[in-house]
């Protein structure tokens, strides 16, 4: 994947913690235009609260997110507006379960970013077909499968315009036979040149559609390295006996 | 049993008012109750300071004490530090004093069963608090808290009954007035019962209806 050298975002010294049990400790990483990262690491590593603090959803007690001049770890930070440059996926593949697949997708272009309805619309029923789902945007949640509500969920944040995505263990919650179709979509995203961060447990998925592998442990990045490299011959021994356990 | 058909249809007319405003009292109280109950619930859900107190203790007054005293504290009590109300204002005035709370409580307990994912899906695509409240947490805690809501609006139609300790004449009264007056026990008491079927029965009907109608995109049918 070709990264076009211009840095997004600089997260340096990244601190958060909840009371006094400290979760991020220190966080360093640089995020490029067009780079998929891909963040690995066992359960409670932090990594979960790493991108709900890059998307304002947590607030952090130390360092510095630098994102087009301005700090997302400081104070007075405008989160309605750059929440929809950085969009986020969440595990729970949950849409807003009283509106239709259109009215979902809808919600934002309209109401927080006051386009024109008829132009986001014809956008939002593009990224439906593109997702293979146009004949379902009348559809309500209920009617849907996990899979499906997974990529209608994507295609919400995607119709946003955002300049990055982060993805927060998007399959985690789903069957085994609907995490394809999501994989595929995050995938078809990564080939047009998208910025993501993307929190997984797919560990094959990790390998073909990251640029670079973040593995994190206890709070803190322990090793940073390119798939190929991370995952036959890792760095570190945290990330070797992590990646065993995925091996039988 | 051999009712007495000419003493009914003479009563018809009295009843008839009496409904009228049994209908107005409640329209009214309801109409009250439920923007009280809006406001109230959403500062509740917010936990605005100091004013969350205020309305969690009107709440425990209001529910806490019978309708029947809090006309009389409105109607006799008020106009002693010079509060003069109609009796018609005051009935409305003590029924919404009880249903607001009635009313708040339905609606927070729908606002407070729209979960955290929702919230925090809404923060993520730039809503406003604002925008949060109306177009996500409200929709979703109006179609869960709608039985309840329902519930309440019948039992409001009903609570109308006391209105006659301050001098109004409604059903209730209307049909007292008449046993005292004629000993025409069963036909009043039988007019009194039709009378209410009459305006509850259409009520639910429509409630269920709007039920099934504000449920069906989460729930089907």
């Amino acid at each position: 994947m070709t990264t076009s050298g211009e840095r997004l975002l600089e997260i340096e010294g990244l601190q958060k913690s909840y009371g006094e049990r400290l979760v991020l400790r220190g966080i360093d990483l640089q995020v490029s235009k067009g780079e998929v990262i891909v963040i690995l690491g066992p359960s409670g590593c932090g990594k979960s609260t790493l991108l709900r603090c890059l998307n304002g959803l947590e607030p952090v007690q130390g360092g510095k997110i630098s994102y087009h001049g301005q700090d997302l770890a400081g104070p007075g930070v405008d989160w309605r507006e750059v929440r929809q440059r950085i969009g986020m996926v969440f595990q729970n593949y949950e849409l807003f379960p009283h509106m239709t697949v259109l009215g979902n997708i809808l919600l934002g272009p309209l109401k927080v970013q006051k386009r024109e309805p008829q132009e986001a619309r014809r956008q939002a029923e593009q990224l439906l077909e593109r997702v293979g789902l146009l004949e379902r945007k009348d559809a309500y949640p209920r009617q849907l499968s996990g899979g499906q509500k997974q990529r209608i969920a994507i295609v919400r944040a995607l119709c946003m315009n955002p300049e990055i995505m982060l993805f927060d263990e998007v399959t985690a919650s789903l069957d085994p036979e609907m995490v394809r179709e999501v994989l595929d979509v995050i995938l078809g995203l990564a080939e047009q040149g998208m910025t993501m961060i993307i929190v997984t447990h797919e560990m094959g998925f990790a390998r073909s559609v990251g640029d670079r592998i973040v593995f994190m442990d206890e709070g803190s990045i322990c090793e940073i390295a390119e798939p190929q490299q991370f995952f036959t011959e890792p760095a570190t021994e945290r990330a070797q006996h992590f990646l065993d356990i995925f091996q039988y | 049993m051999n009712l007495d058909w000419k003493f009914i249809e003479d009563s018809l007319p009295l009843y008839g008012d009496a409904m009228w405003l049994t209908l107005k009292l409640a329209f009214w109280a309801i109409i009250f109750s439920s923007m009280v109950g809006l406001i109230f619930s959403v500062i509740l859900y917010y936990k605005v300071r100091g004013l969350s107190l205020l309305i969690q203790a009107y709440i425990e007054l209001s529910r806490n004490t019978p309708l029947l005293v809090q006309l009389f504290f409105l109607y006799y009590g008020l106009p002693k530090i010079g509060l003069h109300m109609s009796e018609v204002t005051c009935a409305i005035v003590g029924l919404t004093f009880l249903g607001g709370s009635y009313m708040t409580e339905a609606f927070r307990g729908g606002m407070e069963a729209v979960s955290r994912t929702q919230v925090e899906l809404g923060l993520s695509i730039g809503l406003s608090r604002t925008q949060l409240a109306r177009y996500v947490i409200l929709p979703q805690a109006f179609a869960i808290s709608i039985p309840s809501l329902g519930a309440n609006v019948i039992f409001l139609l009903k609570e109308t009954s006391v209105v006659g300790a301050i001098a109004l004449m409604d059903l209730m009264n209307v049909a007292k007035d008449l046993i005292g007056m004629h000993y025409k026990t069963a036909e009043s008491l039988l007019l009194l019962v039709a009378a209410y079927l009459i305006l509850v029965l259409p009520l639910s009907v429509v409630l269920g209806w709007l039920e099934r109608k504000v449920r069906y995109a989460e729930f089907g049918d």
